[in-house]
């Protein structure tokens, strides 16, 4: 409880970036729903087409059509030029104003085609013009059913917001994703918790806001409008800080990289910047981010780059591959890899030892023989990548099923017996705690996965920045990191990954 | 009031269809300012068509139509309707104006407010409580809100008054009562008015023009007196015969 409360206090910033990220894309949804909902309310094929592609984008996850904006936004880089924001606020913001299109545009379509002919008579015949009849009219008319799909745009809105996490924009959603990576459930009830509250805040106020124009009473509507305008004014006002040189620390969505972040940031501010953290990025964007200057610095792993950006399928020796990868950088997007930190994190055939002992399995050799009767476990990427492919190949692997968790559920499936082997993560505490047998790999299908610090094209020149995190390159051995991140995944005696990051740094030291 | 000698409206050529339907076939006729016109039928004859391509709710396809002298076609449809008062059987008060708001609208529109004087005895004119300025359209009976709606036509102080089945969805003695009151304002204020309706007795009661249409085409045009006299040919006299049936049915009855 005590957790619970504490997590709640830590919410002010995403709290009113999401604040903030909701009521805007709730206004450029509604400023974009309510002229198209005129037009096609005057014209059977607008409604049709209009309404028709407003279903369609609600059927699309809300977690994909905030992904897709990244590679439109970078693609309309050759329009707008380089300084377009790919990450971030504005493709939330879009994201979220077409997730909120189609409740104002159904809401003001129907109100406005069903009502009463005999009232839209009278206005022709006292002699309305078009604009009189729709201000005087059919706007005061179809206000509460308008106000009725707004209150369901917004609670749609702030709840999907927390999904703009994925995509680098502060929100409830940092709390939450944190959580759940970190298995700290009381971060996770926390951001739950304070985005459900604003969202039957949100209802609440435009609820009145609705009675007060069913009802014709402008007090209701007036305050509802006016409590609403200073939440958001109030919000607007708390993420306001003075432009110091702000660094954007980016990470992906598993404990070890929320540790690295919060070390790398920590050696930073030591170093005079002022910190911020985009948490929680997908594989597929983070790189893009790091490139496009979005964010400043990120930890990758080398057989993710060889594979995803590069391309590459044949798997060099690792100094051979990481020395690859540094050129490709700097001659690629001119991106600065400044080293290997020291470990790896590659993926890891594990199994529990006494299953493993049963059906005589040490190697991926051994196990292609038992897989036709086995199920295997990875995380929601790992069956799309290029590494998963090789180790089929490589030893004809066919499994009787193929399972996905996320990370931190992978071993719960694993030691539940739902799967009996999974890829885990050579550098995951969680193979030492559980006592898990990690399968060799004798025909070295698996690539090399040194972790490795990558700075944005615009701070490899900038002296001070990379002497500041120089030091970490080649300081953190495996061990060290395993039970780094062991710390902030096990049941007990939790560690926050900023608390972890705090032992790693002197352990460094 | 306006020139006697120019018609207060003068329909030349006039007809309206919707592909290969024909509404209207070619109406030609002039209406002198004063006149009490019923325009009856029955429905698809037309009538409704005809009128309301007076105040443009409905385009004509060919002919045109003068409006005292002037051609309507060249005047902005908003501003043609506000010059002449238009009620219809759907009444279409504004429910979320009061009722001195829906009443004074016209006159809105062309950025005047009426005052509260003149509100009251608008309301006055159609026999209703001025108190009733304040109120809502829903607390209103559908008689009273058809006296709000005529009250509603004549605010601009228009020459003539279009009517469309304006007593159509009323009970009979609503109806009666609203009819007679009619009449008496259209002498009153020297109005022009041309009424719709489907019911001859109406027609015969109230107008001093009766037309009859029929298939899109005007079949008759003459008095109620003479269409009692077995004036207008065979459709006007099976229309006529309804009522007469009636009124005789009722004297046989009587004790």
């Amino acid at each position: 409880m005590n957790a619970f409360i504490t997590a709640l206090t830590r919410l002010g910033d995403p709290l009113a970036q999401h604040v903030l990220l909701s009521a805007a894309a709730l206004a450029l949804g509604t400023a974009f729903a309510l002229p198209l909902a005129v037009w096609a309310s005057r014209s059977r094929n607008v409604a049709r087409i209009a309404l028709g592609f407003a279903s369609l984008v609600q059927t699309v996850p809300a977690l994909a059509l905030l992904a897709l904006f990244f590679p439109l936004l970078l693609a309309l880089r050759s329009v707008f030029g380089p300084s377009l924001p790919t990450l971030g606020f504005l493709p939330a913001l879009l994201a979220l104003a077409l997730y909120a299109l189609l409740p104002v545009l159904r809401n003001a379509v129907t109100a406005l085609t069903n009502l009463d002919p005999g009232i839209l008579e009278a206005a022709d015949g006292v002699g309305m013009t078009a604009w009189q009849k729709l201000r005087l009219v059919e706007a005061p008319l179809a206000a509460p059913f308008i106000m009725a799909g707004l209150r369901t745009a917004a609670v749609w809105t702030i709840g999907a917001a927390t999904l703009a996490t994925t995509i680098g924009q502060t929100s409830l959603g940092d709390p939450i994703f944190a959580g759940l990576q970190t298995q700290n459930w009381a971060l996770v009830l926390a951001g739950c918790f304070a985005s459900a509250a604003l969202a039957l805040i949100a209802d609440g106020l435009l609820g009145l806001v609705e009675w007060g124009f069913r009802k014709r009473r402008r007090l209701a509507v007036f305050l509802g409008l006016a409590l609403a305008a200073i939440g958001i004014i109030g919000a607007g006002i708390s993420t306001r800080d003075g432009s110091r040189d702000v660094v954007v620390i980016g990470s992906k969505n598993f404990s070890e990289q929320f540790t690295l972040a919060r070390l790398i940031g920590q050696r930073l501010e030591n170093a005079g910047y002022a910190v911020q953290y985009r948490e929680g990025l997908g594989s597929a964007v983070i790189h893009g981010a790091l490139t496009s200057g979005a964010i400043d610095v990120y930890v990758d792993y080398a057989g993710t780059i060889w594979a995803n950006e590069m391309q590459r399928g044949e798997t060099p020796p690792r100094a051979q591959m990481i020395d690859e990868i540094r050129q490709w950088e700097a001659d690629n997007s001119g991106t600065l890899m400044l080293g290997a930190l020291g470990f790896e994190n590659a993926y890891a055939f594990a199994m529990k030892e006494d299953r493993a002992e049963v059906l005589r399995v040490a190697s991926l050799t051994d196990l292609a023989a038992s897989a036709p009767s086995l199920a295997v476990g990875g995380d929601v990427e790992f069956f799309e990548r290029p590494e998963w492919r090789a180790v089929q190949k490589a030893y004809g692997l066919r499994f009787a099923d193929q399972r996905k968790y996320t990370a931190t559920f992978m071993y719960d499936a694993l030691t539940g017996g739902e799967a009996d082997v999974i890829a885990a993560f050579s550098s995951d505490g969680r193979i030492a705690a559980d006592r898990l047998r990690v399968l060799t790999d004798p025909k070295g299908a698996l690539p090399a996965y040194d972790a490795l610090l990558l700075i944005t094209p615009s701070r490899a020149e900038d002296a001070r920045f990379v002497d500041a995190l120089k030091p970490l390159i080649g300081a953190i051995d495996v061990e060290t990191m395993r039970e780094a991140n062991y710390a902030v995944d096990r049941e007990v005696d939790k560690k926050s990954p900023r608390e972890a990051a705090q032992w790693l740094a002197e352990q460094i030291d | 009031m306006a020139d006697p000698h120019i018609p207060f409206l003068h329909f030349d050529n006039v007809g309206k269809r919707y592909g290969e339907t024909i509404a209207v076939k070619s109406v030609a006729l002039s209406i002198t300012p004063g006149s009490f016109v019923a325009l009856v039928g029955a429905s698809g004859s037309g009538k409704s068509t005809l009128l309301k391509m007076v105040n443009r709710l409905i385009e004509p396809s060919q002919g045109q139509i003068a409006l005292e002298g002037m051609d309507v076609s060249a005047m902005a449809p908003a501003r043609l309707r506000r010059r002449l008062g238009y009620v219809f059987q759907g009444i279409g008060l504004f429910p979320h104006f009061t009722i001195a708001e829906n009443i004074g609208i016209g006159p809105r529109l062309e950025k005047s407010r009426l005052s509260a004087a003149r509100i009251e005895e608008l309301l006055e004119l159609v026999a209703l409580d001025p108190a009733m300025a304040s109120r809502m359209p829903a607390e209103l009976s559908g008689g009273q809100r058809q006296r709000v709606g005529v009250a509603r036509a004549l605010a601009g102080e228009p020459h003539g008054l279009l009517m469309d089945e304006p007593f159509g969805a009323l009970d009979p003695v609503t109806r009666d009562a609203l009819g007679e009151k009619v009449r008496e304002l259209h002498r009153q204020l020297k109005l022009t008015t041309i009424m719709v309706t489907h019911d001859m007795a109406e027609a015969l009661l109230l107008a001093d023009r009766v037309l009859v249409m029929d298939q899109g085409q005007i079949v008759a045009d003459t008095t109620p007196r003479q269409l009692l006299a077995g004036d207008g040919g065979d459709v006007a006299q099976a229309l006529v015969a309804v009522p007469r049936a009636q009124a005789r049915a009722l004297a046989d009855l009587t004790p």
